[in-house]
């Protein structure tokens, strides 16, 4: 199974997913209403910023969409950083570490 | 039939054992880890290894389950080079354990200068005993920076041949850098920070399946012992062959780990 596409047609894998990516696309309308709903601060927080950019990867029509959205999540910095202050990731690069595209 | 090449067992509960072994797991391997908190002295590792390479293979055998380790302290402990550095030095009584397969998981987690020099210290050991490396890397937005760092610092070991090195938590912005200079990785099924077992799926269908596994890395947190089976049936209902399902979960795990000259399956 060297570089083997997947042997479903696009019809049967639509098929096969559909509903369960309807429901997706749901759980992020919702995500994004709900913070629209809620009050505070928070609107322009960076992990919310990369959210949209992601989103606009989704529907740009391009392949490998997956790794176009890592990597505008990722860290694009070379060195290593003088020290580890928490165990934790965010899932976005915050604007004060430097390594974002 | 499938085997699990890296879960976390000392967090798991036996029924988990139970549940693997109905699913068809005949073998695993378990790199040491960060617990969920720092311990308090290189002591506390001292009883883990022995947790490691004595009591966990008997509870796996209960079920007819292999159970092999590895060993070192995670980056996530790294932190503190001279802490980390009297863990190192407990890892040689432990190496001539017949389930001891290398050093692992090491690696970076936040690509700091303490954790690279104990990453460095951790391959000095393995190039010096002619071991196997398992690597981890970084979460999230740090890993592709961290899986950079670490192929360059495990290439500076030139004892180290990189068929003999797997890169694990792969995904799909680092799988092709990591196959390329010739590593072996691994693909970890999560439910929310790693792959799915459709995306594990798609990356064996764009990448092929050569030097590529997955795995469950279940532990303490969000995870699924049974993650393995699942990525299984996701390639049966794309319509794989029960060869190409083998391969990525039985074939390919038995001959990395072969080279170890210490694995075996039940």
């Amino acid at each position: 199974m060297a570089h083997a596409p997947t042997p479903l047609s696009k019809r049967a894998l639509i098929d096969r997913s559909y509903l369960e990516h309807r429901a997706k696309v749901l759980d992020l309308a919702s995500f994004l209403d709900r913070i629209d709903r809620a009050s505070g601060e928070g609107a322009d927080d960076f992990r919310m910023l990369a959210f949209e950019s992601c989103c606009a990867l989704l529907i740009d029509g391009q392949p490998n969409r997956a790794q176009r959205i890592l990597e505008l999540l990722s860290d694009h910095s070379t060195e290593p950083i003088a020290r580890a202050g928490t165990k934790g990731a965010t899932g976005a690069v915050p604007p004060s570490s430097g390594g974002a595209r | 039939m499938y085997i699990d090449p890296h879960i976390h067992m000392v967090s798991r509960t036996t029924d988990d054992y139970q549940r693997m072994a109905l699913a068809g797991c005949v073998a695993i391997t378990e790199p040491a880890f960060w617990p969920g908190y720092d311990r308090s002295s290189p002591e506390g590792f001292q009883d883990y290894f022995r947790q490691l390479t004595d009591f966990e293979p008997k509870r796996a055998a209960q079920y007819g389950i292999r159970h092999h380790t590895w060993l070192c302290i995670n980056p996530k402990e790294a932190e503190d080079p001279v802490f980390a550095r009297e863990v190192i030095a407990l890892i040689p009584q432990f190496l001539d354990c017949p389930s001891v397969l290398g050093i692992g998981e090491i690696g970076l987690n936040k690509n700091s200068r303490n954790e690279m020099e104990i990453l460095e210290a951790h391959l000095e050991l393995a190039a010096s005993r002619d071991l196997m490396v398992l690597v981890h890397t970084p979460h999230l937005e740090d890993k592709l920076k961290g899986t950079r760092l670490i192929m360059d610092a495990i290439k500076n070991q030139a004892k180290l041949d990189p068929s003999r090195v797997l890169i694990d938590h792969v995904e799909e912005h680092t799988v092709g850098i990591v196959l390329e200079r010739g590593f072996w990785a691994g693909m970890t099924l999560y439910p929310d920070t790693k792959c799915t077992p459709q995306r594990a799926v798609d990356i064996f269908e764009m990448h092929g399946t050569e030097r590529l596994w997955m795995n469950s890395a279940g532990d303490w947190g969000q995870s699924d012992p049974l993650a393995v089976p699942k990525a299984q049936l996701e390639m049966r209902a794309r319509g794989h062959d029960e060869a190409a399902v083998r391969k990525v979960s039985f074939e390919n795990p038995l001959a990395f780990l072969s080279q170890s000259g210490r694995f075996k399956v039940s």
